[in-house]
Parts: structure tokens; C-alpha cells; sequence
């Protein structure tokens, strides 16, 4: 994307790689995370070098989830507080998904869906970070009774289990709406982007023009 | 570990048939606690025949010795000194693995072969499958096998499968100076038991029973209990033993559930992009913008 007056900027180069850094750390994680929740899965574990290398790597993945996480949820925070006009754009979430876009309320620089998938997965990541503390074996579980490592055991497979799920969303709509990779690769989108998909802030980024 | 065998009747994390081709008599340790002496000999023989060796500890003050069970102590006497109707009684139960018909921790090991469980009940660890992640430990009811910090691996009582597989009994049922271990097939210890209930009944122990919990199918180390209406006063034996509903769930409905919802996410995407196409800039706007250059 050329960096011209016809294109804006929506993502910052820190932004970028904070954010590719934790898709890559998301892949190992759900990867490695797979391989014990499910014996279909356990091939899987070859990626890392076998059984006990999963095991050992996973929960390192993790650690460094806590931190590049942490950057996303840091830069991210305050762009994703709902507003009353983005509660109003989820309700119109099937016509969305039908390519419907007449009677939607303008979305800013991230809309209502975005700022939706954002806190599913801080609060994800929160139960997945308390509940793996609880099953480290090496290192923490002696320190809790066992039906509190039972417990931690199934919230961290079924967070793990919604976070693939969210993420695999979170894919798909990003091949579905054109341009919205390169957004978060190159950094910059067309003007015609912006004003299509997230109005509000097209009209903030251009000084209120069209 | 034990001898290579024919007689696998279920390994962890496997869906497929388990070599079983050939099938073998249920076998069961019958632990009379009412005619042990906590002499320990039993923990000699079990560290003797599989040659582990456990640190030197020290005295709690108490006869326990070592304190718990390790990755080299798989079988421990615990001691417990208990008021009960006739009076203080000294209760010493021989702890370690109960060999359950449905283990908590073939159900929750992740690692294909790790856990297996031969025809004729014993439940052993192949270690060398084992990846450390201890979900055996939070899977087991009766807080039996131990992590080694050593190797990551886990270690409990294998009931002696590599001599039962010979034909002899565990070495803590040889040793047994007592008779308070004995070993045979399931049916004919637990023959034995109710022999061995009627007498202490004969004895004035109304309430003396078998402990060979349903919760996990029934086990293949029984006792013999003076009180088995309370089996918490023999060192937290627990009443009513069972996998729980935690395991279940994480182990049981979760994983075809999950795998299901993934697959109907990945689909249900493919359809909507294959009806519904992809979600560009409409004509109006692209023309907008083309009329402006």
C-alpha cells in the first residue's frame, strides 16, 4: 500500500508486529495446547519434537502469551470500549453476515464485532492464564488440592477451546472482508475502505469531508 | 513398565483395539488390615524387586516411614491411632496403587500407551510413553501416583505385573509375614474376604466389610476393613471413590463437543463464503473515489 495522501493510517508498526507476534504465539500454544486435550490431536506434538517437548514448550508459550498479550490489551484497550452505536451495530449482526449494510450505525475505527472479539479474548486469556498456573505440574500444581487442578483443567480446555474458536473467526472475517489483511500487514487502507467499513473514522481521519 | 504383553485390555489416549488377544483371569490383592502388624517388610520387598531406592528421610515423630509415597516408595504403611467404640485402636493400612476397573488416570493421560490396563486388571505406567504432564495425578481418586524430579516421569505400585505375568505374586504378598497380603484371582479373594468379615464379625467387629469401591468399578487391591462403614479412619481411605464429574467432563463430553464445534466453524465459514461472496467496497464508493482523481 502506497503511503500517499489517497490512503490512511490504521495501523502503527508497533501495532503490527505486536500483533504478528501473537498470532505466531497463538499458533504454538494451540498447537501444542491440542496435543493433550484430545488424542486425535496427538500427532501434532511431532511439530515440537515429540509428547514431552509439547508438554515442556507449551506452558513457556504461554509465559510469553502473558506479555505480548498484555502489549495487544495495553494498545487496545481504549479503542475497544463499547459504545451505545456499537451495541446498536451487533444487533444488526445477520444482516452484516448477509452482506446487508444499509441500516448500519457508522462504525468508528473498530466496529461493534471487533470490539466483541477483543473482550471474548482478554476474558479468555485471563481464565487460560489462572487455570494454566493451576496445571503447570513442574512448577505449581503441588501448591493446590486437587479438585482445584481438576477445576483449572476444564476451564483451560474449554477457554483454549473458545479462543481457537474466536481466532478461527477472527480469520475467517478477515479473509471475507477484503483488504483487512493488508490493513494489519502494510498498515494502511484505501480511502474507499475506510469509508466503506468504518465510516465514523474515515469522516474523523479526513476532517469530517464526505 | 512391564513384560511385553498380549493381554492389554485398554491403553490411554487410544480409540482402537488394544492388543488382547489373549485373555487372562482377574487377579486381586486382598489387604487384611485387621492382621497387619506394620512391620513394613512389604515396602522392603516392594523397593527390593524393583530395585528403587528412596532418599533417607527424617523422623516425624511418627511410625510413617517415609512420610508419603514417592516415585521410588510405591507403597507406604500409613498409621493412625483411632478412638472408636471398643477404644483406641491403632489402625495401619498399607497405602498404594488400588488398580481401579475404570482408573482416573488411563482416563486422563494424553499420552497414547502411557497408562494401560491388562485383562487381568492390573493398571501399569509404560514410562517410557509418559510425557510428565501429570493429568494421571489429577485424574487418580486415591492421590497415588508420584512425578519423579528426576526424569518427569511418573511412578506407582505396577502390582507387581512383570511377576504376575510369570506366575508369582507381587513381592509384597511374599513377603508378608502375616498373611495380611495374599494374592489370587479376583473371585477367590474376595472369597476370602467374606471369610475373613464373618470371623471378625464372630469377633465383636459388627461393622467389618470389603472395601472394593463401586465408584470405579471395583478394584483389584482390596481391603479388609474392621470398620468399613468408616473408611476415613484408615488414614483418609476415601468412602465413595469415583473418577467425578470434573474428570468426566474434561476427559469425556469436552473433547468430541470441541472438536465438532471447530469443525462446524470451519465449515459453516466455507459455506457463507461460498453463498454469500466476499465483503468488498461497494460500486457507489469505489466510484466516488475513482471520479475524484
Amino acid at each position: 500500500m502506497k503511503n500517499d495522501s489517497r490512503t490512511l493510517l490504521r495501523f502503527t508498526v508497533p501495532e503490527r508486529v505486536n500483533h504478528w507476534l501473537v498470532a505466531l504465539t497463538f499458533f504454538l500454544l494451540a498447537l501444542s495446547g491440542l496435543v493433550y486435550f484430545q488424542p486425535l490431536y496427538f500427532p501434532l506434538s511431532q511439530l515440537f519434537g515429540g509428547g514431552t517437548w509439547a508438554r515442556i514448550l507449551h506452558p513457556f508459550f504461554g509465559v510469553a502469551m502473558i506479555f505480548l498479550f498484555g502489549g495487544m490489551f495495553f494498545r487496545f484497550r481504549k479503542l475497544s470500549i463499547m459504545t451505545p452505536s456499537d451495541k446498536e451495530w451487533l444487533h444488526h449482526i445477520r444482516d452484516i453476515a448477509n452482506g446487508d449494510e444499509r441500516n448500519l450505525p457508522e462504525a468508528g475505527k473498530l466496529n461493534g464485532g471487533q470490539k466483541l472479539m477483543f473482550w471474548s479474548l482478554v476474558t479468555c486469556m485471563v481464565l487460560l492464564i489462572l487455570s494454566g498456573i493451576v496445571v503447570w505440574r513442574a512448577y505449581f500444581s503441588f501448591l493446590f488440592p486437587v479438585v482445584v487442578v481438576r477445576l483449572a483443567a476444564v476451564v483451560h480446555s474449554v477457554a483454549g477451546v473458545v479462543m481457537i474458536a474466536l481466532i478461527m473467526g477472527h480469520i475467517y472475517i478477515g479473509i471475507w472482508t477484503r483488504e483487512s489483511i493488508g490493513a494489519m500487514l502494510y498498515g494502511r487502507v484505501r480511502r474507499a475502505w475506510a469509508k466503506q467499513h468504518h465510516p465514523a473514522w474515515y469522516r474523523e481521519m479526513t476532517g469530517g469531508d464526505k | 513398565m512391564a513384560l511385553q504383553s498380549l493381554d492389554i485390555t485398554r491403553r490411554s489416549a487410544t480409540s482402537t483395539p488394544s492388543p488382547g488377544q489373549r485373555q487372562t483371569q482377574k487377579v486381586a490383592k486382598l489387604i487384611d488390615v485387621s492382621k497387619c502388624i506394620g512391620c513394613k517388610a512389604c515396602q522392603v520387598a516392594c523397593m527390593e524387586w524393583n530395585d528403587t531406592r528412596d532418599a533417607i528421610g527424617t523422623n516425624h515423630g511418627v511410625y510413617d516411614n517415609p512420610a508419603d509415597l514417592t516415585e521410588n516408595s510405591w507403597t507406604v504403611m500409613r498409621y493412625s491411632e483411632v478412638e472408636t467404640e471398643r477404644g483406641l485402636e491403632w489402625l495401619i493400612r498399607k497405602d498404594g496403587c488400588m488398580h481401579c476397573a475404570e482408573p482416573g488416570c488411563l482416563t486422563a493421560c494424553p499420552a497414547p500407551g502411557a497408562v494401560v490396563q491388562y485383562s487381568n486388571g492390573i493398571v501399569d505406567f509404560h514410562e517410557e510413553n509418559c510425557i510428565g504432564c501429570g493429568y494421571c495425578i489429577t485424574g487418580c481418586p486415591f492421590n497415588i501416583p508420584r512425578l519423579s524430579k528426576k526424569d518427569s516421569k511418573v511412578y506407582k505400585c505396577t502390582l507387581c505385573s512383570d511377576r504376575v505375568a510369570v506366575g508369582l505374586e507381587p513381592a509384597c504378598a511374599k513377603t508378608c509375614p502375616t498373611g495380611a497380603i495374599v494374592f489370587g484371582t479376583k473371585e477367590d479373594m474376595i472369597r476370602h474376604a467374606e471369610e475373613r468379615v464373618v470371623d471378625l464379625k464372630s469377633r465383636g467387629y459388627d461393622r467389618a466389610g470389603i472395601y472394593d469401591p463401586r465408584g470405579v468399578g471395583g478394584t483389584h487391591v482390596i481391603y479388609v476393613l474392621q470398620h468399613a462403614d468408616k473408611p476415613e479412619i484408615y488414614s483418609g481411605l476415601p468412602m465413595d471413590p469415583s473418577i467425578g464429574p470434573l474428570v468426566g467432563l474434561w476427559k469425556g463430553a469436552a473433547k468430541p463437543v470441541a472438536s465438532l464445534a471447530l469443525a462446524a466453524i470451519g465449515v459453516g465459514a466455507f459455506v457463507h463464503y461460498v453463498t454469500k461472496g466476499p465483503n468488498e467496497v461497494s460500486e457507489e464508493i469505489e466510484k466516488e473515489f475513482e471520479d475524484e482523481k
